[in-house]
């Protein structure tokens, strides 16, 4: 949330007095953003920087290696790809923000796949019905985790580790005779990983309204904050900022529409990231999150119901590993004893981590969950391209998740020794 | 001065596990008053705030507010009275701005979400009302300095537009300029008619501001003097515990200072 210091022209609000040499007043022009990116990284606030540093090196280094790298088709793979655990990896950044972990995420998407698998396919429930409970069970299942953690205090990594190998048994026992349940053809679940509007209006309408909605969005808060008297973006920046993701949106789509058109995967995906970021940006709920992370004790005696946060941000990532868990089982053509198991836990937090997402709490991003994500799944596209082994693709992402908790730590180092206690 | 004290508090008692940290306290303090609190280290002064703001809840006693008894078991209790609170451990969050800190549990908002523009604004008219200076109210806590730390402790617990402000050590960490700052600030609170309880370690602040010096001493109330009349050792042995002899002329005081 950095606005660029620009004292507004009508000068009513101009501070009395002399005005404070040490005042951090950005200059204008990229000279200022310059300055104010040294600043920044000097003072440990490095943001998705080197995440995305990281993807255009993952992009060139395999563009170079595999021109397929970057087709339509690839690039329309990794976009439905990183959907199921890119929505697990969003209520694990709401479980980082608040300094903890959860460890049964894997676990739960496996029941919100069985438990789906069970009541749709096994006994005929309705399908949206069935959906609708696989996604409530997981939110029950993380506000219990939540609740022996907020009101127990037993600390969060045991409660989800003990949650991990339960929840796993009871989707190995739900799932007991029959082993694996396929996704009939059609239904919901099979849909969401398979469904794409082919009309190419469809993609290309969707990066037109981002874009429209960001850039309303950039200049009636530019005119509010000028109104008030407050530090605003000149239009100069909104236009560049709007352009480079005007670029961004419309490339995409232009690729999508290249292969098999807009998948709603990613349709899904995007809307569980901007309601998810409006929340822990624009509401009170958010900011209390924050908070909690921060510093618990302060949020306490300012009045906030800490046991609640704790208690519904558990709930938020195991209702989110449940759905994401429907995706899995979406791609993978059905819910099984193993579904969730494996890597998923590892990427899911690993994904977070990488986007720049802190695991110290109280800082970070929902968007890291898609930058991550994006990182993990590409370099797993690149490895399976170069035809590599997957034992090559574990050490690579082990790297690179090491690579990113460094960055955090030393980032919070910098940080900590920036504010001059 | 108003008859009927803001806030009085009762034969308060708590108890940690073996700790008898605070036994029979009585405190009574009215609006446009500044009340100073004063003891050793240990002597139960933190702990008298935190039952007051409803971290700590009391065991025993009553506190009553513009003469009617009421409970305080939360934090929220307390700041929906009008107290607000400046703890020793400044409770801000390091990873927040400035701004979110100030209203952090009274954020603005506007159709349900929070008003980051009018948020801002306050926060800088607040921040001028106050002569506060800080690079940006938009860097986070953790790159501010301990005395810039503590004029934004300061003006969050002012955000309510409280009746009652508790200042528990507020000037320790600061140098010369920002401990004045802080005194200036004291008054002006108290010219605006707000009762106000500060904690201090230092003679100098406590005669500079306060009208009256309630002492603390094991966690029992031991005295309660008049700043203008009386010395700054007078002060010292209630705090220190006194000689018979001054034990005597102590309570001489306390009586004619009607308590
Ligand atoms: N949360 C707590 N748990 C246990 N003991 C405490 C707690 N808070 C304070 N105490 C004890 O209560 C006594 C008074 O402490 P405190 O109020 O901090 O003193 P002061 O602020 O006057 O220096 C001390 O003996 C301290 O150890
Ligand atoms: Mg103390």
């Amino acid at each position: 949330m950095s606005h660029t210091v620009q004292k507004a022209s009508s000068g009513d609000a101009a501070p009395t007095g002399a005005v404070d040499p040490r005042l951090l007043v950005r200059e204008q022009g990229f000279k200022g953003y310059l300055t104010e990116f040294k600043r920044k990284v000097r003072g440990g606030e490095l943001g998705s920087i080197p995440v995305v540093v990281g993807l255009i090196v993952i992009g060139v280094i395999f563009q170079s290696l595999d021109s397929s790298f970057l087709s339509a088709g690839s690039l329309s793979n990794v976009s439905v790809y990183i959907a199921g655990q890119g929505i697990m990896a969003v209520g694990i950044v709401f479980v980082l923000l608040l300094g903890e972990i959860d460890l049964s995420i894997g676990s739960v998407a496996g029941v919100g796949a069985a438990l789906w698998a069970v009541l749709s396919v096994s006994n005929g429930m309705d399908d949206t019905l069935a959906v609708v409970l696989a996604i409530a069970a997981g939110a029950a299942i993380g506000a219990f985790h939540g609740f022996f953690f907020a009101k127990i205090g037993v600390p969060a990594f045991v409660v989800t580790l003990a949650g991990f190998l339960g929840w796993s048994g009871l989707q190995i026992w739900m799932m007991g005779e029959e082993g694996t349940i396929n996704t009939p053809s059609g239904g919901i679940v099979e849909n969401l990983t398979n469904y794409y509007f082919s009309d190419i209006a469809a993609a290309y309408g969707l990066a037109t309204v981002g874009v429209a909605a960001f850039l309303g969005s950039s200049l009636l808060d530019s005119r509010r904050r000028r109104a008030a008297g407050l530090p605003f973006r000149p239009v100069s920046e909104i236009a560049l900022r709007t352009g480079v993701i005007a670029v961004i949106a419309f490339v995409c789509a232009y690729q999508l529409n290249q292969a098999r058109g807009l998948p709603l995967a990613l349709v899904i995906f995007l809307a569980v990231l901007l309601f998810a970021d409006f929340v822990v940006r624009r509401t009170t709920y958010g900011r209390q999150i924050f908070a909690v992370g921060g510093n618990a004790e302060a949020a306490r005696r300012a009045g906030i119901n800490v046991e609640k946060i704790r208690i519904t941000v558990f709930a938020i990532a195991g209702l989110l590993a449940a759905f994401g868990g429907l995706f899995i089982a979406s791609q993978s053509g059905g819910a099984s004893k193993s579904l969730g198991s494996g890597n998923v836990l590892m990427n899911v937090i690993a994904a977070a981590v990488i986007g720049g997402t802190s695991l110290f709490g109280g800082r970070g991003k929902i968007w890291s969950a898609l930058l991550g994500m994006l990182v993990i799944q590409s370099i797993q596209q690149g490895l399976n391209l170069l035809g590599m082994a997957s034992e090559i693709q574990y050490m690579i992402t082990g790297v690179v998740l090491l690579a990113a908790v460094v960055i955090d730590s030393v980032s919070r180092k910098t940080q900590k020794s920036a504010g001059r206690t | 001065m108003s008859a009927t004290p803001v806030l009085a508090l009762r034969g308060i008692s708590k108890r940690f596990g073996a700790v008898q940290a605070l036994t029979d306290v009585e405190l009574e303090i009215h609006a446009g008053e500044v009340v100073a609190l004063v003891g050793d280290n240990g002597a139960g002064k933190s702990t008298l705030v935190k039952t007051i703001a409803g971290v700590h809840p009391i065991d025993e006693g009553a506190i009553h507010w513009e003469g009617r008894q009421v409970d305080i078991h939360r934090p929220h209790d307390a700041q929906d009275l009008g107290i607000a609170t400046v703890y020793q451990d400044l409770a801000l969050c390091d990873n927040l701005d400035v701004v979110a800190n100030l209203f952090l549990g009274s954020e603005i908002r506007r159709a349900g979400i929070i008003d980051e523009v009018a948020m801002e604004k306050r926060a800088k008219e607040l921040l001028d009302t106050l002569s506060i200076r800080i690079p940006s109210v938009r860097i986070p806590i953790a790159s501010l300095s301990g005395g810039q730390r503590q004029v934004v402790a300061i003006a969050r617990a002012l955000v309510g537009d409280p009746k009652v402000v508790i200042l528990d050590e507020p000037t320790a960490a600061l140098g010369v300029e920002q401990t004045a700052q802080v005194l200036d600030l004291v008054e002006r609170l108290r010219e605006r008619g707000l009762a106000v309880i500060l904690i201090s370690h230092n003679m100098a602040d406590v005669k500079a501001v306060a009208d009256r010096v309630a002492v603390l001493r094991l966690g029992r109330n031991n005295g309660v003097f008049p700043v203008r009349t009386t010395s700054h050792e007078e002060i010292i042995a209630a705090i220190t515990g006194a000689t018979d002899n001054a034990v005597t002329r102590r309570q001489a005081r306390t009586t004619e200072a009607g308590l």
